[in-house]
């Protein structure tokens, strides 16, 4: 674009509000310039790949690219499974000793050091406690917070090296966990909780926990990384969190392979978050639909996966596609699965309509709608491709002239957006949507005949 | 872009350094191990990888084939195994199981793990209890922070957002010290550093330490100020839908490393196509800041200016055309490509947007964002919920009805629950778990009794004391006062006003002129004002955390540099490309230039991701 073209363009005048369902004229818009720019390529074509990756850089991860080549090793490797078993011959434990080389040796220094300091400064050898940081105390107080601090961050970056071993008594090891809480850093936070577990009391340790939200929160996350699941569950039910402990267990359920077995285990563990029983009785609801049903409505309608540990809401589609029919009384029916879980009228309205809808089942849709007199938005996404008629029949029945025309716009039912317009007394409106119609198609014609006919648009001219 | 930038806005920083730093070290790190081998990659690395090395980089070190990190057991061949991974535990004790299977058949191999950006005690403990400490080497590839745009770096840490605000635990905050520090150190020295949030001030501490361990020399500045807020300050922003057009391609089609696939729906052939978007895009750069609504329009003056300029050449003589073909035709044809490619991409947009009621979800949220009809949102909601529709977006509805109204009733949000895990799962009680404990979905208490007690027990006592009160203290929620917030900085303008997109008049834009983003809307109040004076009133509904202090000795901010006007944002915890578009707004508009630096671009389905019931 030049210049004056650009500020022409976004200077020009105010365009209309642009809306997500205003589809049809974006949309054209739109697809005008997409034919424009695609009748081009008959001039660009031929040549169309040569510099299309070196130029554009995309069409494709480059040839060099590491993405590409992890792909192309999974690809040769799976093709030619190798033997790899073939014991090599061990050369010896010569080379092993080359992992030190993660501590540089100056680190070791700095490490020493701060023992040095330590030991100094608070006495931390001799463990006589009470007067440990007797000393310190009497500074200005920010001076010796940032003193310790500076320390624990050092010594927390070199404890690898210096064998916190040397904090043995409760107090020292406390105080380790309180100044590496103060200084921000999570790994260090971390570690002393690691050198705390391996050497504190897990009773000890999780009340000192208890009265420490930022260390134990470092803690669980911890526990929970490395799938220490039997101590989290310990630890949580100490410091009285049961809804916490109950969805651990609920979690740790989920990888019970066996659907009876999970169901016991529903029914024993889950009292807090669960108080009525509800996952163990939706289980053995799915446990008998799972095995039940008529064959004839499966081979008509193929199930695209089993129900087991689906969501409450997915198992009464399910029996309304699967068990609709059934009496009441049958632990499979729909109704009997509404009234056991207390779904909601509406909730139960729209899951049918949408199962019956999909199975074409009409006179059961029109049952439903009927039985419950429900007018309203509600309908218009559960009617899955059902016969212009029985479509229009419903969209008719909305009261709201604007809804009902918005209805019909998007399903098109051209009958009722006409004869709206024709109420409406809207030559114009009607006009328009002649363009939306297919040419020569009923109801083009319609709207040829409704506009050729004068009484409809006569100032005050009654049509009934 | 459709306002006229200030002329005096300033150049940016040359970020293409940080690539080539990284790729040093890499390069270093490999010739630690010298010889053949092979090397495995974790997942999320790839493509980070592949933004500043190449296969041929990797090939000059030594290195065989590449492999990807897929928990499963190895079949290479090579006597030498290098790990590039991440520090998680996962990843660790899956090499170990690799080592230790070698063991068992007598195989002898070196193996070398390089942690990015860094590597963990955890980690390092895993490989002490499986018995291979001392048997492998490992090293920290200090690789902090990849450039995916001219003014966007991202550590590429998705899980920063969990760890430190759900999980509460702070492992990152010396990262993001240390991805400060080594920007410091290259464009530095700051002259002011602004920030919001625990983070933030954890973050700006732990930088503070590492520079203090060095001496400043006298240097020209490249940034100026830097502001750091953390992503629980903000949660309503990048839980709206995205209008804006980069913001709706991430929504739609998910944008990764700063790279898109565009399916066979938009390529409209059998193949998909992997696009960079970046200011190289010619095209793409101009609309990518743009509402939606304005594209189409642009485009399609676009593809007619693109038609006249083919058509120049009928009539032309030989010689004509021959300068034609030699100097216009390939730039032509390359915007011909790119101009077919973002057409198709809208189309395919405003297809999927028009099937799933976008227009109505809008409405919804503008609403709750305005704090209007109340009721017939929560309706929505509802019926959203009961119709099965997108259990993401259900969930980030209900979010954004509990943060702008503080909660929900409890009679709504009992009632909404239960529907949501009737439709969804049972075991979305763990989701709705973790969204409790980030505040993002509560219930409203009864009377603020509760909260006024927390904020005073929180300044009275320290972390110890505090912590034996009850459970609601060891939450990590903080209230979120969005209607209050909302009114002290405008965030909503008058709704009678028309509001137009194509010329717009502040940030609002983004949000087709429903919403100042609240996180941006700080940033402008506190570079305007120089620090947080005149602001108390919202910091305090912030729940505070705010700081602002001069930079190191030696920044110099006199003179005719530049350095005052280049402003780097830090969003701990993610940021979207709509708070991106805004900030080149605001840049636009004040004359500065932003470079946002970020733990990961999110968007609302990423947020909400994180949180799902894989966790505690």
């Amino acid at each position: 674009m030049t210049r004056t073209d650009e500020e022409e363009y976004w200077n020009s005048s105010k365009f209309k509000a642009f809306t997500f369902d205003d589809d049809e004229d974006e949309l054209s818009t739109l697809q005008e310039s997409k034919r424009a720019v695609d009748s081009i390529s008959g001039l660009v074509g031929g040549d169309e790949d040569e510099d299309q990756v070196e130029i554009v850089g995309w069409g494709g991860e480059p040839v060099d690219s590491i993405v590409w080549s992890v792909r192309e090793t999974a690809a040769s490797t799976n093709q030619r499974p190798e033997r790899e078993s073939t014991p090599q011959t061990n050369t010896g434990p010569s080379q092993k000793s080359r992992s030190q080389s993660v501590y540089s040796l100056s680190s070791l220094f700095r490490g020493d050091v701060i023992v040095l300091i330590f030991s100094e400064s608070s006495a931390l050898s001799d463990s006589t406690t009470g007067r440990l940081f007797a000393p310190e105390l009497r500074k200005p107080k920010s001076e010796y917070k940032e003193e310790w601090v500076r320390r624990v961050n050092c010594v927390c970056v070199c404890f690898q090296v210096v064998s916190l071993e040397k904090f043995r008594s409760l107090q020292e090891k406390l105080l380790l966990l309180d100044y590496s809480v103060k200084a921000n850093d999570g790994n260090v936070i971390t570690a002393v909780l690691i050198f705390l577990k391996k050497t504190l009391s897990k009773e000890i340790l999780f009340q000192e926990l208890q009265s420490r939200q930022t260390a134990l929160r470092h803690f669980i996350n911890f526990l929970y990384e490395t799938e220490e699941s039997g101590l989290l569950l310990e630890l949580l039910r100490s410091l009285g969190r049961t809804e916490d402990a109950a969805l651990l267990q609920y979690k740790e359920h989920q990888s019970i392979s066996d659907e009876s077995r999970r169901r016991d285990f529903l029914k024993s563990c889950l009292r807090p978050v669960n108080p009525i029983g509800f996952l163990s009785h939706l289980l053995e609801r799915q446990i008998i639909m799972e095995r039940g049903g008529k064959v004839e409505i499966f081979q008509k309608v193929p199930r695209k996966s089993s129900i087991l540990n689906m969501p409450l809401v997915t198992t009464v589609y399910y029996a309304c596609v699967y068990h609709y029919n059934e009496a009441e009384g049958t632990l499979s029916s729909p109704h009997n699965l509404r009234q056991t879980f207390r779904i909601s009228e509406k909730q139960f309205f729209v899951t049918a309509l949408a199962a019956r809808a999909k199975l074409k089942a009409w006179s059961d849709v029109d049952a439903l709608f009927f039985s419950r007199n429900w007018l309203g938005p509600n309908r218009k996404k559960t009617t899955n491709s059902a016969p212009p008629k029985v479509l229009q029949d419903y969209v008719g029945l909305v009261d709201d002239a604007q809804l009902r025309l918005s209805l019909a716009h998007k399903h098109k039912c051209h009958d009722i957006v006409i004869n709206t317009y024709r109420d409406l007394k809207d030559r114009q409106l009607l006009l328009g949507y002649r363009t939306k119609v297919e040419v020569g198609s009923e109801a083009d014609s319609r709207i040829s005949q409704l506009l050729d006919n004068p009484k409809y648009w006569k100032e005050g001219g009654a049509y009934l | 872009m459709a306002y006229d930038a200030r002329r005096d806005c300033p150049q940016l920083p040359d970020f293409s350094v940080l690539k080539r730093l990284a790729r040093d070290q890499l390069i270093y790190l490999l010739e630690q191990l010298p010889g053949k081998k092979d090397l495995f990659i974790e997942a999320d690395l790839m493509s980070p990888l592949d933004r500043i090395a190449n296969l041929s980089t990797l090939k000059q070190h030594e290195v065989d084939k590449l492999y990807k990190v897929e928990y499963k057991p190895i079949i290479s061949t090579s006597d030498q195994l290098c790990f590039l991974i991440r520090p998680r535990i996962k990843t660790v004790k899956w090499i170990c199981g690799v080592v230790n299977a070698d063991k068992t058949v007598g195989r002898f191999r070196r193996y070398k793990l390089i942690f990015a950006p860094q590597k963990f005690y955890a980690c390092e403990m895993v490989l002490e209890e499986q018995g291979i400490f001392g048997d492998v080497t490992t090293d920290e590839w200090a690789f902090y922070l990849l450039p995916l745009d001219d003014d966007i770096i991202s550590l590429e840490l998705p899980e920063f957002f969990r760890d430190n605000f759900l999980a509460g635990d702070q492992r990152w905050v010396r990262t993001a010290g240390s991805a400060l520090h080594l920007l410091h150190s290259i464009y530095g020295p700051f002259s002011k550093i602004y920030g919001i949030g625990r983070c933030s001030k954890m973050a700006y501490e732990s930088w503070r330490e590492q520079v203090e361990e060095e001496e400043n020399r006298g240097r020209q500045a490249e940034i100026g100020n830097v502001f750091l807020i953390d992503r629980d300050v903000d949660f309503v922003t990048p839980l709206c839908s995205q209008v804006v057009y980069e913001g709706l391609v991430d929504d739609t089609f998910r944008i990764k490393c700063g790279c898109v696939e565009f399916g066979p729906e938009v390529t409209s052939s059998d193949k998909s196509v992997k696009v960079m978007l970046n200011s190289q895009d010619k095209v793409f750069n101009e609309i990518r800041n743009e509402h939606f609504s304005n594209v189409f329009n642009f485009l399609s003056q676009k593809a007619k200016n693109l038609q006249m300029a083919y058509d120049k050449r009928r009539g032309m003589d030989i010689k004509q055309m021959k300068t034609f073909v030699s100097e216009e035709l390939k730039g032509l044809k390359q915007e011909h490509r790119l101009l077919s490619l973002h057409i198709s991409a809208s189309e395919s947009i405003m297809k999927k947007k028009t099937k799933q009621d976008f227009q109505e979800m809008l409405k919804t949220e503008h609403s709750l964002l305005e704090g209007f009809e109340i009721r017939e949102c929560t309706s929505f909601i509802e019926e959203h919920i009961i119709r099965q529709l997108s259990m993401i977006e259900s969930l980030r509805l209900l979010c954004l009805l509990s943060l702008t109204e503080n909660g929900l009733l409890s009679k709504d949000y009992r009632s909404l629950k239960a529907q949501y895990l009737q439709s969804y799962g049972m075991n979305h009680l763990l989701t709705f778990a973790n969204l409790k404990r980030l505040g993002l979905l509560v219930e409203q208490q009864p009377g603020e009794t509760l909260t006024v007690m927390e904020s005073k027990v929180g300044k009275l006592v320290n972390d110890k004391t505090a912590g034996k009160l009850t459970d609601a203290f060891s939450s990590l929620a903080k209230k979120s006062n969005f209607r209050a917030l909302s009114r002290k900085l405008n965030l909503v303008p008058k709704s009678d006003e028309e509001y137009n997109l194509r010329v717009p008049r502040d940030m609002a834009y983004i949000f087709s002129g429903a919403y100042i983003p609240l996180s941006c809307k700080l940033i402008e109040q506190v570079l305007e004002r120089d620090g947080w004076t005149g602001l108390e009133d919202a910091t305090k509904l912030l729940n505070g955390h705010e700081f602002c202090a001069t930079g190191t000795n030696g920044a110099d901010v006199k003179g005719k540099s530049d350095a005052p006007r280049i402003v780097l944002v830090m969003f701990l915890g993610g940021c979207t490309f709509s708070e991106i578009s805004a900030l080149r707004f605001l840049g636009k508009e004040k004359g500065y230039k932003f470079i946002v630096v970020t733990t990961a671009i999110t968007n609302s389905s990423r947020l909400i991701e994180a949180l799902l019931d894989s966790h505690m």
